[in-house]
């Protein structure tokens, strides 16, 4: 068992959710009521990921944040180091092919708070901000709870990317899902199966925790009180 | 804060995204209600007057204070006003004394819940002060929202359709306390109704809005009697709008007489018509009397009119007539009592006599033109 990669895994996950969800909250919460041109295609250029091949967005991460690149000489003006095969490259390309996972169960959850509800709280005299923190983020929280799961679950099991842009290095980019390729290509099919297994019952584990906490979040009547008003 | 200040005054206009031109002003202590059918723009304008859109053209102004015009917009976190809207847009996720809290969040904690336990005493719900939303009844959820928007003394109370998501017997229960409730309000109330029988028992003023565009706005009473021409007499639910000639102007008798398909219709004197003129003219259903009714009146032969009813629907107690003046196409639709059509003994295909009070019959004052009279 390879629990260097399994606690890079866990480091990536917390990274990536710490640094992606409130930058996706926001974006979420704009898109949910902003009626712009071009909208659409915005909106699907930022689920892309979820269609294109893992290989295809690692290996345009992987061009563009090359030390070649623009923004990787830029990366490394800031941060001293190339960001290719090392771990903050690794967090970029995760916070990227995440952002779907992220954004779209929050848009969907902040969309659903009914305009009259936004009018009320407006009414009542309460600031934007103060209107985000006490009336749309509990509401939304279930959405955001989701959001959380799935980037969280989708960063520990996310294969092409990291490869492509991390490459397999013990410690630094070699996550459990590499790692278990790795010891595949290795016959070490004992090793792969423990580390399989592990994973398997990490992610059921997190699924679990998280419904059950969307349903207690959810407090009685909430669903229904927002539904009756779409 | 005198209430001389707290006067509203509404004009705007728009081409897009629809067409929007509305006015309507309402003083302090009074209730306005907006009435006009789904769609014609009564709800937006209400959102015009609370700051959630935008005026492009026009001005809001509650008594000295600006609130909007082309280039300014306060926004309705600034303007302080008391909405309900249609659903209440209560929040779900908090009690019925902490959605009332929240229009209160400017002032210190203790005070806060102080005030906002009044005003769930005075909406007779103090009992339920720590129940959410969905644990309430309709008319509960309704006065929470009434309670919410009042609670921080608004320039202006709005209130979108609140009767038409509760059942008939909450309904009239509410209408009996927004009554006692509004009597200790000083700020304009402004009621946006489809429904014109609400707007009659509860409206100081109303103002009728079609297409977007203000008809007329009046007190109940004369607006009724008097709609300015027919849109707004359709609006009224008036159905008998008829067109006639001017046929005499006489001076002596103080009568109009107007022609309605060879018969003669005699109308009080109106001085702006002239013999020959084209007009449109309505009669309110309390003005289209049976014969046998009206014997006792004075000059029974004026307006004397003989009918055959053609068709009868009957709807609950009340009997809808369709009724033909003889030997033409002019169609009468009243409603009757089902008591009163038996006691006429009324039937499909008998012939009778009704009679038009000539007090009862207003004509409008824009003159038809390029249509047949």
């Amino acid at each position: 068992m390879d629990w260097v990669a399994f606690w890079l895994s866990i480091k990536l996950g917390i990274f990536t959710v710490l640094l992606l969800l409130p930058l996706a909250m926001f974006a979420a919460r704009w898109l949910s009521t902003a009626q712009f041109p071009g909208k659409s295609l915005l909106e699907a250029s930022l689920a892309v990921p979820l269609v294109l091949p893992p290989t295809v967005v690692g290996y345009y991460l992987l061009v563009g944040l090359s030390n070649d690149s623009f923004i990787g000489r830029w990366l490394v003006e800031l941060t001293g180091h190339g960001v290719v095969f090392h771990f903050s490259g690794l967090l970029i390309a995760s916070m990227i092919v995440n952002i779907p996972f992220a954004v779209q169960p929050m848009q969907r959850a902040f969309e659903a708070i009914p305009q009259e509800i936004r009018d009320a709280a407006a009414c009542c005299g309460m600031s934007r901000w103060r209107q985000l923190l006490t009336v749309e983020i509990p509401l939304a929280w279930p959405g955001m709870l989701t959001a959380l799961v799935l980037t969280f679950a989708h960063t520990l099991g996310e294969f092409g990317v990291v490869l492509m842009v991390g490459g397999n290095l013990p410690g630094e980019t070699r996550t459990i899902a590499i790692s278990i390729y790795d010891r595949v290509q290795a016959f070490d099919l004992e090793a792969a199966g423990q580390m399989s297994l592990i994973l398997l019952i990490f992610s059921v584990a997190v699924l679990a925790i998280a419904n059950s906490l969307s349903r207690r979040l959810l407090k009685p009547g909430m669903k229904q009180g927002m539904r009756s008003h779409v | 804060m005198s209430s001389r200040n707290l006067d509203l005054a509404v004009q705007v206009r728009q081409n897009a995204p629809f067409p929007l031109d509305a006015g309507l002003e309402c003083r302090a202590g009074q209730l306005m209600a907006l009435v006009g059918p789904s769609g014609s723009g009564k709800s937006t304008l209400l959102r015009m007057i609370a700051g959630l859109v935008r005026v492009q053209q026009g001005h809001i102004r509650s008594g000295d204070l600006l609130w909007a015009d082309g280039r300014r917009h306060v926004t309705a976190q600034q303007r302080r006003v008391g909405y309900v809207p249609q659903h209440y847009g209560l929040f779900p996720h908090m009690h019925a004394l902490g959605n009332v809290e929240t229009a209160l969040h400017h002032l210190p904690a203790g005070e806060r819940s102080r005030i906002a336990h009044e005003w769930l005493e005075r909406v007779h719900l103090g009992g339920l002060a720590k129940r959410r939303p969905a644990e309430l009844s309709g008319g509960q959820q309704q006065r929470v929202a009434l309670a919410r928007a009042l609670a921080a003394s608004p320039r202006v109370l709005l209130l979108d359709e609140p009767f038409s998501a509760v059942d008939a017997a909450t309904r009239e229960k509410l209408y009996t306390e927004i009554v006692e409730l509004r009597s200790g309000l000083a700020m304009p109330v402004v009621l946006v109704t489809h429904d014109l029988q609400e707007a009659l028992m509860l409206a100081d003023r109303i103002t009728l809005l079609s297409q977007g565009r203000t008809l007329q706005s009046g007190e109940p009473k004369t607006v009724l009697s008097h709609p300015v021409s027919e849109d707004a007499a359709m609006l009224l639910g008036l159905r008998n709008i008829f067109e006639s000639v001017v046929l005499e102007q006489d001076g002596a008798d103080a009568i109009t007489a107007l022609d309605l398909a060879g018969h003669r219709i005699e109308i009080p004197r109106q001085p702006h018509l002239r013999r020959g003129d084209r007009v449109s003219w309505v009669i309110a259903d309390a003005g289209i009397r049976f014969r046998a009714i009206s014997r006792k009146e004075i000059a029974p032969q004026t307006n004397r009119l003989p009918v055959t009813v053609v068709k009868m629907l009957t709807m609950g107690d009340q009997v809808r007539l369709f009724l033909q003046l003889a030997d033409t196409s002019v169609m009468f639709r009243i409603d009757v009592t089902a008591r009163l059509a038996e006691e006429l003994a009324l039937d499909t295909g008998i012939r009778t006599e009704v009679v038009l009070r000539a007090a009862d019959i207003h004509v409008f004052e824009q003159q038809v033109t390029g249509r047949p009279g």
